[in-house]
């Protein structure tokens, strides 16, 4: 009985063997057919990856024997990836700052951040001082804007997100003065947040929003200072809180990702941008 | 000679997976310093506990409001969990008949192995709009620890279930001939008796609560305060590092490690406690 279990456990362990030598073999030859194309990484933020993945489908398609791989973790880590050549182009929702000079940006479309209300609220006009005052806790019911009765839930984003960074820079805002109820990472959990809270207010990227907004989510953007925050706005110029959607790079480009860079600047992609509701560039 | 044979092949592989895993303990406590080393050399970590609050952008890096919510949601989720678990237990033990219990211990492990984000998910969809709709916003402290206590409470109830069941049979046999109910024999002889399994299976679910990360992270609102009521949004370390260590560069990342080596250690002596507890329930045996 012992004997006959023991030559059973022969065979699976020759079995298993089998199977380890076709993994060997595996793990030895596809990464030989990988290296024999060339290859391209981004990484950086998510406002401006999903994008980048669409531009990178079709300059795969039209380039046989190029593969671009596409990363997320915010633009913090497009800037230090870029810098440590850990990628080949960093992805950064932003201008660069000033000690970020040894980059290169090069832009390829324009985002607008707008702030959204839950669709049953009925505010519909904000000025920048009475955002400043709700996100500073001066103002803590909807009663005082002409709403109703309720209280105002603060959405802020985490700390690191360009987009706090920018949200903070135009309202001339530190991050310790506002007074949030929600902190929130990406701008689907904002999207999420807003839509099941009546009294809430928080900021995404406009594109997000108005996509959201469409497929019927229960939220809506008021108008900010009198400017109506959409697309359109944004590329007119006459939105103030926008924002360029860079790809940024250091030192001599190598000659496939100036291809790409150039590829990704051009009309051929225009309608990729506009199919993730952001704003083209002018041609 | 067979078997000897057999121990003697056995034995390096064994020996070898032993210390793999005592090496890689080892290597994460050191990887956590190294990357923490600019911090607590520095002596920044006195910042930690000096600063009025969590704004890495501004140079402000206190954990302590963050570190008091974690142990605050820990404790809120045990409480609940606890009384549950044990219940759980010894219905298990004690009432259900054998199918039934079959089944019941099924569904535990199954619980217990459910992911966790799932649950975040229910609560950030169902539990947060239903405390909302009372106390917006709803995601809160609250809403935390109800969330972790669900996750907790079959690790709680299976653990003490099998610290029960080493309940040596001859006292409970010893009791039912002296006459005693079973009520009373499960009162004053098997929960007394597995006592130190029991509270080691508490530590365990402790450890367990305040490792967590998404399902706090989805519900708890992560508003940087000391938690001072049950419907204030609060941030614990753990969802402090996975919202923000994407985005954290230099002093920032660094503190971030810093929290993460704070919580290792924090899980190592709950670890260390329950076991502890467990050998001195062993002595009683």
């Amino acid at each position: 009985m012992i004997f006959t279990l023991y030559k059973n456990r022969d065979r699976n362990k020759r079995i298993s063997i089998r199977r380890l030598a076709t993994l060997v073999l595996l793990l030895v030859f596809v990464p030989g057919i990988s290296t024999a194309t060339e290859h391209l990484s981004l990484t950086g933020s998510s406002t401006v990856a999903p994008l980048a993945l669409e531009i990178a489908k079709r300059f795969e398609k039209l380039n046989p024997g190029i593969r671009i791989d596409v990363q997320t973790g915010g633009s913090s880590r497009g800037i230090n990836d870029a810098r440590r050549g850990l990628a080949d182009i960093g992805m950064v929702s932003r201008a660069l700052k000033q000690s970020e000079t040894d980059l290169t940006a090069h832009t390829i479309a324009t985002d607008g951040i707008g702030i959204i209300l839950h669709s049953d609220n009925p505010v519909d006009q904000l000025s920048d001082d009475q955002i400043r005052a709700i996100y500073t806790g001066k103002i803590a019911n909807w009663r005082e804007l002409g709403g109703e009765d309720r209280g105002i839930t603060v959405v802020n984003k985490a700390e690191g997100r360009s987009t706090l960074e920018l949200f903070l820079h135009y309202f001339g805002l530190r991050n310790s003065q506002i007074k949030a109820r929600v902190i929130i990472g990406d701008n689907q959990q904002g999207i999420k947040t807003v839509a099941g809270n009546p009294g809430a207010i928080g900021y995404v990227s406009i594109g997000t929003a108005e996509y959201e907004e469409q497929r019927g989510v229960s939220i809506k953007r008021p108008i900010v200072n009198g400017v109506e925050a959409s697309i359109a706005t944004v590329r007119s110029g006459d939105f103030p809180l926008s924002r360029p959607l860079n790809l940024v790079t250091k030192g001599e480009l190598t000659d496939l990702a100036k291809r790409f860079i150039l590829f990704a600047q051009s009309a051929q992609v225009d309608d990729l941008v506009e199919g993730q509701f952001f704003v083209s560039r002018q041609h | 000679m067979f078997r000897g044979n057999i121990d003697r092949l056995v034995e390096p592989p064994l020996r070898l997976a032993g210390f793999v895993c005592a090496a890689i303990l080892l290597l994460i406590l050191l990887f956590l310093i190294k990357e923490a080393a600019p911090v607590l050399t520095g002596g920044g970590w006195r910042l930690f506990f000096a600063d009025s609050g969590w704004y890495p952008m501004e140079g402000l890096f206190g954990i302590l409001p963050m570190l008091v919510a974690s142990l605050v949601v820990m404790l809120g989720a045990i409480m609940i969990a606890a009384p549950i678990g044990l219940g759980c237990a010894i219905f298990l033990q004690y009432y259900a008949p054998p199918v039934l219990a079959k089944a019941f211990r099924l569904l535990l492990s199954l619980l217990a192995g459910m992911p966790s984000v799932v649950l975040g998910l229910w609560g950030l969809t169902v539990l947060v709009p239903i405390i909302g709709s009372w106390q917006p916003p709803g995601t809160s402290l609250l809403a935390a620890t109800i969330v972790l206590a669900l996750m907790v409470i079959p690790t709680m109830a299976l653990a003490s279930a099998s610290a029960l069941s080493s309940v040596p049979g001859s006292l409970m046999n010893g009791a039912a001939a002296l006459g005693l109910t079973l009520r009373a024999r499960i009162c004053y002889i098997a929960i007394t008796s597995a006592g130190a399994g029991i509270r080691s299976a508490a530590l365990l679910s402790m450890a367990r609560a305040i490792g967590e990360t998404m399902v706090v992270l989805m519900v708890a609102g992560n508003v940087v305060q000391y938690p001072s009521g049950l419907f204030e949004p609060v941030r614990v370390l753990t969802a402090n590092i996975a919202l923000e260590m994407a985005y954290a560069t230099d002093l920032h990342r660094a503190s971030l490690f810093a929290s993460g080596l704070l919580l290792t250690l924090i899980v190592l002596a709950l670890a260390w406690l329950a076991a502890r507890s467990n050998e001195s329930s062993k002595q009683y045996g």
